[in-house]
Formats: C-alpha cells, structure tokens, sequence
C-alpha cells in the first residue's frame, strides 16, 4: 500500500515538474499560440 | 372652343412633361464617377422597375486585350477564374505567401477537418464508449456466472515474495498514470457530449482545462512507468511452449484445473505485450499532440506501410491531417489499452482470491503461488534452497 501511494505521489510529482522541465529545454506546447509565434513583419 | 382645345392640348403637354417615366428616359445619367459602372440612380431606378437604359451594362463586356498582365499587382488571373483559385485554397494546391509565422500557416483551409470532426464524436466516441460499457457489464455477467476464482482448499497461512518495492512501484507508476490518463482522456472526448448538459460549460470549461493539464503532464510517468516495467519483466515475458499449453487450457478459468506457469503465465504474457506494444504507440502518438506540427510521423508510417503491403495510404500530409490522425489514433489505441486493461484490473481484484496481494504488499499465500504459478514457485524455493545449504 505504501508503495502504490508512493508511485502515485511521484506520478503526480512528475507531472508538476514536467513542463518546467520543459521550458529549460525550450520545449512548450504552449508556445505555438503565443503571441510572439505570430508576427506581422 | 379653340381656347378650350387648346387649353385640353396645353393640360396634356403638361401633364406627359411631368410624368417621372419620360423625365428619367430623357435624363442622361453620369457615370464618371463610378468608371461607367451602374450607379445610385441606377439603382434606385431598377428598385421602381422604371424603364431604363441598360446598354452600358449589356454590352460593357471587357476588353482582354485591354487587360493588366498577370504578373502585375492587381493585375488579372489569367486563365484562372476566382472559383478556381478558391477551389484551389480549398484542396491546399496553391503556394500562398504569409505574414503568419508557423509550421502550418501556409494552409489556407485544410479540407479534412470536418470528416475528423464527425469521425472523433461519431463513431470513436459511439463504438469506444460502448465497448467498455459493454465489455464492464459482460465482466459482471461472467463474474456472476463463473463467480470468484478460490484458491483450491484455502490459503496455506504462509506467504512467498511475489514482487520487490521497485517492481510494484513500476507497476503502480504505471496503472496510476494510466487511469488518470483513461480518465482525462474520456473527459476530453466525450465532455462535450455528455458533461457540458449535465455540469454546464462554465463548470466544464474548469474540469476541461484541469484535465488537459494533468493529461499532458501525466503523460511522462506513464512514460516511465513503461519503461521501467519492460526493463524489469521483459524477461520474463518471453513466449515459450509453456503458454501454448495454459492457453490450450484456457488458463483454468473455466475449469477446476491450474495449468503450469511459471513467474507469469500466457494470459499475463499478453496484457505485458499488450500494454508494451500500445502504450509506445499511444505514447508516440500523444508526443506527436503534446507537440504540434512538430512530430509528424504518419505520412513516413504509412509509407512504410504502402512499401511493404502495397496499399495506397495518402504519404502526402498537411501538418493539420497529421495531427488528425494522431488524434484518431491516439483514441483508438487508447480505448483498446482500456479494454485490456479493465480485464488486467477485473482478474487481479474481484475475479480471482489471493491475486491482489502480489501488488498490495508483494506477498502471496503461497497455495496460491503453487496453484497459479507452480514452476515459478518450484525455481524460487530451489534458489532459496541453494542460499541455506551454501
């Protein structure tokens, strides 16, 4: 039981630091819609 | 009475001076200002079915030798007419230049979207959500018919350690990711559907975005989870001859008989390989949506698939119709992994004694290993053996 609640803690845990691993690496599904993606040049 | 008829011709004169149709006929219309085209009083005119001249109209038919050359701004299309060009957008066979920064800015109208519109809340969302309605009430009827698999003459009292922490915590990584993404998944497919009536679109608006976040975050457990349990049970997943004869059986479900097996059994053999095989599937696919237009891989798939089978898969693909079909496919192996594993969950819990211990506390009793798994439990005792007489 203490291990089930553990991975699932961590699996949460994950998700927490995913996108901000993300953003380091300049990796962000999110920035496809921002405003910087379209320019009018 | 020569005044009295001249006073009638006088009247008539009159009368035929004012009258607007002969006034408007009279009048000479100027056009300057809209380049000879049809004007206000035109207009008006037409609008009171008054008679009128229509001569600059009919026969203002355009000069083709008077034309801009098509490779001057504004100049004329040439040989193409306007429905043409727009057909042209339509079906994305044109080359158009933008201002808009992006992987796909250049497709103008992707004529695929509503065909994977209707295809994503027709029938995926109608034969997913029925096949694991379905398959849950099948489960319900079997487990009443069949009723829980005992272990055969109770437990023994004694238990024997199934899996390590490391390997529950893999599995439960994985299951515990895998259910909150089956969850937001289905909230995400079938919210539209079936939510927003029930909660409102504010309240769905919340629980939409709350599981898209969790969904595309989650999604790196999972991630992990698989490979975690394929690095630690591979090896024991391996075909052999063994499982032709458990399936010949048919795993003892139906009968009182436990065909041998050894640390994992056929029937477990396919819920690894299932998982394994559709979870990279799954995982491959929702990369491709975590991160759009950059990882299109169904015109290489398809291909490769039209290299080897012959068929005629389309290899030519906007960005837009690979993400359709990622998202298609995204859907269908998801509700497949969910059918396997509601049946994973079904065995493991309500359908059979003992069996939820390998994964709660990582022992079982140990009639239960002999039964179910006697080879594995023969190997373990012969190591264990070996450990006390060294």
């Amino acid at each position: 039981m203490k291990v089930m609640i553990s991975a699932f803690v961590a699996a949460l845990v994950i998700a927490a630091l995913a996108p901000v691993v993300l953003n380091q690496f300049g990796w962000s599904s999110a920035e496809q819609t921002t405003t910087e993606s379209v320019r009018l040049d | 009475m020569n005044k009295k008829l001249l006073g009638a011709a006088v009247l008539v004169m009159a009368t035929l001076l004012f009258n607007p149709v002969w006034a408007q006929e009279a009048q000479e219309v100027d056009r300057t200002a809209t380049g000879g085209a049809q004007t206000l009083e035109d207009i008006m005119a037409r609008q009171k079915q008054l008679e009128r001249d229509d001569s600059f109209r009919s026969e203002n038919l355009g000069n083709p030798a008077n034309a801009a050359p098509t490779t001057d701004p504004l100049g004329t299309r040439g040989g193409v007419s306007d429905s043409e060009g727009w057909r042209a957008i339509r079906y994305n066979e044109i080359d158009p230049s933008t201002q808009v920064r992006g992987p796909a800015a250049d497709v103008l109208i992707q004529d695929g979207g509503m065909p994977w519109y209707k295809l994503r809340e027709g029938p995926i969302i109608t034969y997913g959500g029925g096949a694991i309605l379905g398959f849950i009430v099948l489960l319900a009827v079997f487990y009443f018919v069949r009723g829980r698999i005992r272990i055969d003459g109770g437990p023994a009292g004694t238990t024997i350690e199934r899996f390590k922490a490391v390997e529950r915590f893999g599995h439960w990584l994985l299951a515990g990711s895998f259910i909150a993404l089956g969850l937001t998944g289905l909230i995400t497919l079938m919210g539209r559907s079936f939510l927003i009536p029930v909660i409102g679109p504010e309240a769905f608006a919340t629980l939409a975005a709350g599981s898209k976040w969790l969904h595309n975050n989650v999604a790196w457990a999972f991630m992990l989870g698989l490979v975690m349990t394929f690095v630690m049970w591979v090896a024991h997943n391996i075909p052999n001859k063994l499982d032709w004869q458990w399936l010949k059986a048919g795993g003892g479900i139906f009968t009182k008989g436990h065909p041998s097996a050894k640390k994992f059994n056929a029937g477990q053999k396919i819920i690894f390989w299932t998982v394994m095989i559709l979870g990279v599937s799954v995982s491959l696919s929702g990369l491709s949506l975590l991160f759009p237009f950059q990882m299109p891989m169904f015109a290489d798939t398809f291909g490769v698939i039209n290299s080897v089978l012959a068929t005629s898969f389309p290899t030519d693909l906007t960005p837009h119709e690979e993400m359709q079909y990622a998202n298609i496919w995204h859907s269908i192996v998801a509700f497949v992994m969910m059918l396997a594993i509601i049946a994973h969950i079904y065995i493991g819990t309500v359908g059979m004694e003992g069996a939820y211990d390998a994964m709660g506390n990582g022992q079982v009793d140990v009639e239960w290993a002999r039964q179910h798994h006697d080879l594995w439990v023969a190997e373990v005792e012969a190591k264990q053996g070996k450990g006390e007489s060294q």
